[in-house]
């Protein structure tokens, strides 16, 4: 029991070191491109483990996460349009101007992600199953379909951003210091979402995983909680988009396509569902693996399919299980 | 007689062409245990469901305390102070013991919109928890993985999280099915126990267990009460050895 926590406990400090150390790693081996490699990577971990909060914790399976992430990006990339055209984004009935501040952008993403998630969930939490994934799915293809007719914000080959947004004190145009910023998200979610599964909302959450009907009759009234926990998870996707806007300062309908709502699943699967950490690794590997088996074929998700099988069949909880070994998880 | 704390009045229930409930009165005064038999697909099961909030009964009425509680929501009856077990177990499987616990216990401190501390750490809930464990003799159990215990501990676990429901009324469906004498012998001590505090409605098959702990005895068949009373009345009753008691067969 306690070698194994020990086991946790030296992984993910040798990880968070890594992590911390990286920009320095990247200089020294005279690498700086892999700083930029590794912001893309922090950056879906934090979508991956906001979707494994609401499937690995609330046995949600959600085909639509990347409309979150999606949205996120784009009010970030209309606020930044606007800004450079010194036009209002809303005119009537109050004015509001576009920004490039990440202080007012970046919230604003959050928020719209929120709303977005608070009324795909208020509709699609009312069923379960198969009927779930096929609704979220909808949703985000609905919204996919609409951002590619939005011509007014460059359509289907969407917006570039002048440049990234601004923040106080720190120049996120310098991919150090962005990558820094995105590490201290990741970290600061992983925290919240960490003490979130262990405190009583999480075990409400976690207890209509098992059985939505016995957790009613305990008295919880369980749409509200999973509800809740869908917002929460769409939020922090939200961040995560509005931080991919900046990383490659250009925002398109692809983001929110739904094969980008199965990548991020296919992070979380391959990490290790229902462990927070794992997506972190499993969003390293998968973009790891694109980028080196892309350089010998274009067709790499011929070597990566295999792979993702095996790793599915053979370690229940992933690439996190392996590392970490068996015993208890955080579910 | 005192002012009853449940009274059924003409509940229906089918499902497609059969009839599982038909016209069911039944009153239930505080303080009894109250067994309920019958064969098997008598319709016990889907009387309790109904009286849970599991199922939405056809028509009729249930009040629980003076309330009409025939269409309130599943979870709002265990704030009024109705808790069940399962006749099929179900604990949660992959949560520890005290977490199962641990959530019905939350459902009686407040709201759990609580987001940041450790709930297994709160020192209120921890309160209970330990009682919790102790009333159901799995203390030394706590931190296993529900669905790693016996048969027997699962039953016992199942009854727990009613209990920690503080409930006034009490359903327990088959709590001693699946389980071995001695198991047997322990829950019963453990019922008579909490007759002192609660009222409960019992169904269960096994009569030795019926006729040493119920007050009172409804026998339903088919969907149909046949009658209620006393263990003697209904041992007494031609129609119901008929019925019911009859074979020498175990019924079940």
């Amino acid at each position: 029991m306690y070698s194994h926590f020990d086991r946790k406990k030296i992984c993910l400090c040798t990880g968070a070191l890594l992590l911390i150390l990286l920009p320095m790693l990247a200089a020294l081996g005279g690498e700086p491109y892999l700083v930029s490699l590794a912001s893309r990577i922090l950056i879906y971990a934090l979508a991956a483990v906001s979707l494994d909060l609401i499937l690995g914790y609330g046995g949600l399976v959600s085909l639509g996460h990347a409309a979150f992430f999606g949205i996120g990006a784009y009010v970030v990339g209309i606020l930044a349009h606007h800004d450079f055209e010194g036009t209002a984004m809303i005119s009537w009935p109050i004015v509001i101007p576009g920004t490039d501040s990440a202080l007012v952008a970046w919230p604003a993403a959050v928020l719209g992600a929120a709303l977005l998630a608070a009324v795909i969930g208020a509709l699609s939490l009312r069923t379960s199953g198969m009927h779930f994934i096929m609704i979220t799915l909808a949703f985000a293809q609905m919204l996919f379909y609409f951002f590619v007719g939005l011509e007014s914000y460059g359509g289907d080959d969407g917006l570039t951003l002048f440049s990234r947004n601004t923040l106080p004190g720190l120049d996120l145009g310098d991919d150090t210091q962005f990558y820094y910023v995105c590490l201290g998200l990741l970290f600061a979610f992983l925290l919240l979402a960490g003490r979130l599964v262990e405190s009583r909302f999480g075990l409400v959450v976690r207890g209509c995983r098992e059985n939505d009907k016995r957790t009613q009759s305990l008295g919880f009234p369980t749409y509200r909680y999973k509800l809740l926990c869908f917002v929460i998870a769409g939020a922090a996707a939200g961040l995560a988009g509005a931080l991919i806007a900046n990383q490659i300062e250009y925002v398109s309908p692809g983001l929110m396509h739904w094969t980008r709502s199965g990548i991020i699943l296919v992070m979380v699967l391959l990490g290790g569902t229902g462990t927070l950490y794992g997506p972190v690794l499993g969003a390293a590997a998968f973009l790891l693996l694109e980028e080196g088996i892309s350089i010998y074929t274009e067709h790499w998700m011929v070597y990566f399919g295999p792979l993702l099988i095996l790793v599915v069949l053979f370690a229940r909880h992933g690439l996190y299980g392996i590392l970490v070994g068996k015993g208890k998880r955080h579910g | 007689m005192a002012e009853s704390l449940l009274r059924i009045e003409k509940l229906s229930k089918s499902f497609g062409s059969v009839a599982a409930c038909r016209d069911v009165s039944l009153e239930i005064v505080p303080g009894e245990i109250h067994a309920l038999i019958g064969p098997n697909g008598a319709g016990k099961t889907t009387l309790l469901n109904q009286v849970a909030g599991d199922l939405t009964p056809d028509s009729g009425q249930i009040f629980f305390a003076g309330r009409d509680i025939t269409q309130l929501p599943l979870y709002r009856r265990s704030h009024l102070g109705l808790a069940r077990s399962y006749q099929i177990t179900s604990v949660f499987p992959q949560l520890s013991v005290e977490e199962n616990l641990l959530l019905a216990i939350q459902a009686q401190h407040g709201h759990s919109y609580r987001f940041w501390a450790r709930s297994l750490r709160e020192p209120k809930l921890r309160a209970d928890l330990v009682l919790a464990l102790e009333q159901v003799g799995l203390s030394g159990r706590a931190e296993i993985t529900a669905g790693n215990l016996s048969h027997g501990e699962k039953k016992q676990l199942e009854v727990g999280m009613a209990l920690a429901c503080k409930p006034r009324l009490l359903l327990l469906d088959e709590p001693m099915a699946g389980m071995g004498p001695g198991g047997t012998v322990e829950l019963s001590k453990l019922i008579r126990r909490l007759k002192e505090k609660m009222t409960i409605l019992l169904v269960e098959h096994d009569m030795k267990t019926i006729f040493s702990l119920a007050d009172r005895i409804t026998v339903l068949v088919y969907g149909e009460v046949v009658m209620t009373g006393t263990a003697g009345e209904i041992r007494g009753n031609p129609v119901v050895r008929q019925a019911y008691l009859g074979d020498d067969d175990e019924p079940c």
